[in-house]
């Protein structure tokens, strides 16, 4: 159940997430062909305030997005309506932040 | 008309809110012959109970779209021979919408939620004002004539996913009539309207599956109606008017 707040932001943070999706398969891809060891890739993003800014934002717009996706399911298809639906959509949202900003921390502090 | 000694196989839906079950019956075969034909022909001849609505006969009015093999048809304009499955006709109520008895489908949450898109026309002037003028040719103009040629069937709103799902939605069909009076340069109302279509059943809640605009009898596209409402009320919500 959108209305259009919650559609400007699942397009809002769809838009942000396209190149960042782009940034992170080519991330892997250079990690994964140059044969980089965790050491190694940790040395390059510890500390780095342009490596957390990138997947930090990342991390913030999945969050948005998916919270908001997974609340047209519920609503649709689990019947979820009115608080419940709300509850729903902020702990997915919160849950998907948590963890995400847990690994950003882990991988830049 | 040439009469075939050939029987078409037809299953109606029978009852009504608290249920029901497919009836059989054998319709003599026409070489033309509409669905409505086929009910008629049972209603008169075999079923006089049987309940279903119609009026113009000719795609005009509206009031005789049923499910036919599964999918929603204007019957009157809909000719056996174009749906036939072997030769098995499967005639039901319109799908999203509940049974009032046998074919009948109650319409009134249909035109409830065309209300509820402000579908009303908000005049700007009186009848001592001068005409205003609408060029043909102008963007506005355009866009309302591709939608504005609607009879309310309710095929579209039967056709579509998300009104199964989503009971708050206000459909197809009202949502491509709140974007014909948002193109209407005589029309008052548009941001009380674009308010309507932006709420918690509104526009955004479309996924584009495009089922009302593959079932619309008159070949309207809903769904860019649809996306042109979600556009702007997108717009007029950046810009803090809604």
């Amino acid at each position: 159940m959108l209305n259009v707040r919650l559609y400007l932001a699942q397009r809002i943070s769809a838009m942000v997430m396209a190149p960042l999706v782009l940034g992170h398969l080519a991330v892997m891809i250079y990690a994964a062909q140059g044969g980089l060891s965790a050491a190694e890739i940790l040395s390059r993003t510890q500390g780095s305030l342009w490596w957390g800014s990138f997947y930090g934002l990342f991390v913030i717009a999945v969050s948005v997005h998916a919270a908001i996706g997974l609340r047209v399911v519920a609503h649709e298809y689990l019947k979820l309506t009115g608080a419940v639906l709300t509850a729903f959509t902020l702990i997915v949202g919160l849950t998907v932040l948590g963890m995400g900003g847990r690994a950003v921390v882990a991988v830049v502090m | 008309m040439q009469n075939s000694t050939k029987n078409l196989d037809v299953s109606v839906w029978r009852g009504d809110k608290s249920g029901g079950a497919y009836a059989q019956y054998a319709v003599p075969r026409q070489e033309n012959q509409t669905i409505l034909d086929v009910v008629t022909w049972i209603q008169r001849n075999l079923e006089p109970t049987l309940a279903y609505r119609f009026s113009c006969r000719v795609g005009m009015c509206g009031s005789c779209a049923m499910m036919v093999n599964g999918k929603p048809r204007w019957t009157c304009r809909t000719h056996v021979r174009k749906v036939l499955d072997g030769n098995r006709i499967e005639i039901a109520p319109l799908r999203n919408l509940p049974v009032i008895k046998d074919l009948a489908a109650d319409m009134a949450e249909f035109f409830d939620k065309w209300h509820k898109a402000e579908g009303r026309f908000h005049p700007t002037a009186t009848r001592d004002d001068d005409i205003v003028p609408v060029l043909p040719d102008s963007p506005r103009r355009k866009a309302a004539s591709a939608g504005i040629e609607c009879i309310n069937c309710a095929i579209c709103y039967a056709a579509c996913d998300v009104v199964e799902n989503n009971s708050k939605f206000l459909g197809p069909a009202a949502l491509n009539r709140a974007w014909t009076l948002i193109n209407d340069e005589r029309d008052g109302g548009r941001e009380v309207r674009l308010r309507a279509v932006a709420g918690d059943g509104g526009c955004h809640n479309c996924h584009s599956q495009q089922g009302c605009m593959t079932y619309c009898p008159n070949e309207l596209n809903p769904t860019l109606s649809i996306a042109g409402l979600k556009r702007v009320t997108a717009m007029a919500a950046l810009k803090g008017e809604i």
